[in-house]
């Protein structure tokens, strides 16, 4: 069926769409707007246009066409199993979305004075009261644009403590080896040094290695929990205990908070900070490049460096607080977003939050994790588990049960998307070889993850049947056939220019 | 010809006089897949052995090169960052990531020599 030849190009229903650039037909528009009066562009100060905008010229019915045809090849959440590990794709539900777009949520402006958006800095204050009562954390920092950012605020809010304290030499980070690879960046940005701690056989923080990397120069360590092989941290309070001891703070890595929302109060881990993803944990849209939203829990220590601004109880309703001094003991690190936050995500967070209940979050964290081991107990005698016992919310495998078939796990992954299914999490995390990473969480049904087990077992069957061939040639079924990813990364068109499209 | 002495972490350092040059081994560009990105030191930087001293980049994963011995870097070899297919291609030869001047050659007696690295990758398989 794949190699049938069309006259038009099309494939079907599935279209082929040139860039919006190369259909331009100058002079073509979509609107006819009356002749604008003359400018006088002496007063430009010599700022004048020169040259035309460059934009695309098309009509109306072209543009829609164009979009709608893009949106056709996309494949996402709504669409069908998204198994990405460490980044909970679950359900957007539609009634968050409703909320979001209320009016009068929607319609309302930054600047607008404050006692005109009392309903909003409200939606701020009980979704911070949320996170605060989930966690168990005294105080959010609910401006962090998004998770690696909720890292760098938590880092800052540490680095201003230690200096407050007279412990500015303390710059050096433990960070896991199995750790995203935004910690030891977020640590680096911060003017800190990275150290990496090795993991066990059991894929957990090796607690000897670590202590023996521990000392008066240490600020902090950066520890995600459950970890991104899915385990949870068994010797947590250990490494807690220890790290507050040597005069460091703990900071965890919330991208994995799924697993645990309602069953674990991050508090009792002695955990100091974590960032939380409201886009994976809280169900707001994402993997389309945002926006997230990363608001930072913080102990009693390290809450006085929260940045600005945050909102308060005033005595007039409540007051968003942009200036140090309006607040007795705070002491901000400074602003780390203009205005507050990524509002709309926090309206989508509020929403899911109170249509779940207390009650409703715990159930979902209890079934993303028994959808996880239900993925791995069916998977686990034909694909290769890295680890032994339970998992989390994720499962992780590697390649050992591709050994001598030809077939990489990046074969493996294009052949899925030739099945309907987005490709699990890939070659991460770096601590197995040719990770396959799958994350399923409690959104699916199991029909759903029985569908998946077929196709992947099928496909092991046929790797381990010398179907290699096959496997090389996926995906046949997509748009385009397998891209070349290393010229692409190496020799990088990022922009279409007028003529690109005469040469082909 | 000198001899290769090789590190843990898959670096490779040739030594003649007092001048050592640096790379990543034939495994190390084979379990990166394709490098699309190398950063290679500034001449002039000192270093530690065991300290970052290169940056490489495939398709599958981003990671660091540790120095060898401690020096000062003479030479970098800019080829690299603008080919960097050539680590690929010829990772114990053309594409030495740059040459650096041994301020303790005694720490040379700490890597591998051919045989001892060629075991220990056998062990990692």
């Amino acid at each position: 069926m794949s190699d049938i030849q069309t006259i038009s190009g099309h494939r079907g229903l599935l279209l082929e769409e040139p860039l919006i650039f190369e259909q331009s037909s100058p002079g073509r528009d979509g609107i006819d707007l009356p002749e604008a009066p003359p400018l006088d562009l002496d007063r430009l100060g010599g700022l004048a246009r020169k040259a035309p905008i460059g934009l695309p010229d098309l009509s109306e019915p072209q543009m829609v066409r164009h979009y709608t045809r893009l949106s056709q090849k996309n494949y996402g959440i709504d669409s069908g199993f998204y198994p990405l590990g460490s980044c909970t794709m679950k359900h957007n539900p539609r009634l968050s979305e409703k909320v979001a777009r209320l009016p009068g949520l929607a319609d309302l402006h930054p600047f607008q004075p404050q006692s005109t958006i009392q309903g909003a800095l409200e939606v701020i204050d009980l979704l911070a009261f949320w996170l605060k009562g989930l966690t168990g954390m005294p105080a959010v920092a609910m401006s962090p644009a998004a998770g690696a950012h909720g890292e760098w605020c938590g880092l800052m809010a540490i680095r201003a403590y230690h200096e407050d304290h007279g412990q500015g030499h303390r710059r050096r980070v433990l960070v896991p080896e199995s750790a995203h690879g935004t910690n030891p960046a977020s640590a680096a940005m911060c003017g800190f040094t990275v150290d990496p701690v090795p993991a066990n056989a059991l894929g957990r923080v090796d607690v000897e290695a670590f202590k023996a990397k521990l000392g008066d120069d240490v600020a902090c360590i950066m520890v995600t929990n459950p970890n991104t092989c899915g385990l949870f941290e068994t010797e947590i309070l250990e490494i807690a205990k220890a790290t507050h001891e040597a005069g460091a703070f703990f900071y965890c890595d919330g991208a994995n908070y799924n697993a645990i929302v309602g069953r674990v109060k991050i508090s009792d881990l002695g955990i100091d900070c974590m960032h939380i993803n409201l886009h994976k944990t809280f169900s707001t849209p994402h993997g389309g490049g945002g926006p997230g939203s990363g608001p930072t829990v913080l102990s009693d220590k390290l809450a006085p460096y929260a940045p600005l601004p945050f909102v308060v109880h005033g005595q007039n309703g409540l007051k968003l607080i942009e200036h140090a001094e309006e607040v007795e003991g705070a002491r901000p690190f400074g602003r780390v977003k203009g205005f507050h936050g990524q509002f709309g995500v926090f309206i989508r967070a509020l929403a899911y939050i109170l249509s779940m209940g207390g009650d409703g979050m715990r159930q979902a964290s209890t079934d993303a994790v028994l959808n996880a081991n239900y993925l791995l107990a069916r998977l686990k005698d034909v694909l290769t588990a890295s680890f032994d016992g339970p998992c989390m919310h994720e499962c992780l495998f590697d390649d050992r049960f591709l050994k001598d078939t030809g077939v990489s796990t990046l074969d493996f992954a294009k052949m899925l998307i030739d099945e309907g299914f987005h490709p699990m999490t890939m070659y991460f995390p770096l601590v197995v070889h040719g990770a396959l990473l799958m994350e399923p969480t409690e959104s699916e049904t199991k029909e759903t993850l029985d569908g998946f087990i077929r196709v992947v077992l099928g496909l092991a069957a046929k790797a381990k049947d010398g179907q290699v061939e096959d496997f090389k040639a996926a995906p046949r079924l997509t748009p385009r056939r397998r891209l070349d990813e290393t010229l692409a990364a190496r020799t990088p068109v990022l922009r279409w220019k007028p003529g690109a499209n005469s040469a082909s | 010809m000198s001899e290769m002495r090789f590190t843990k972490d898959h670096e490779w350092i040739k030594v003649e006089g007092s001048t050592g040059t640096v790379g990543i081994t034939d495994y190390a560009q084979h379990a990166l897949g394709d490098l699309v990105f190398v950063e290679v030191p500034e001449a002039g930087r000192t270093l530690k052995q065991g300290d970052e001293c290169a940056v490489v980049e495939s398709v599958k994963a981003a990671s660091e090169v540790y120095s060898p011995a401690s020096g000062t870097v003479v030479k970098a070899n800019a080829t690299i960052a603008d080919q960097p297919g050539l680590v690929n291609e010829s990772p114990e030869d053309k594409a030495w990531f740059f040459t650096i001047t041994l301020s303790d050659p005694s720490e040379l007696a700490g890597l591998m020599d051919r045989a001892a690295y060629d075991e220990y990758v056998k062990g990692l398989e």
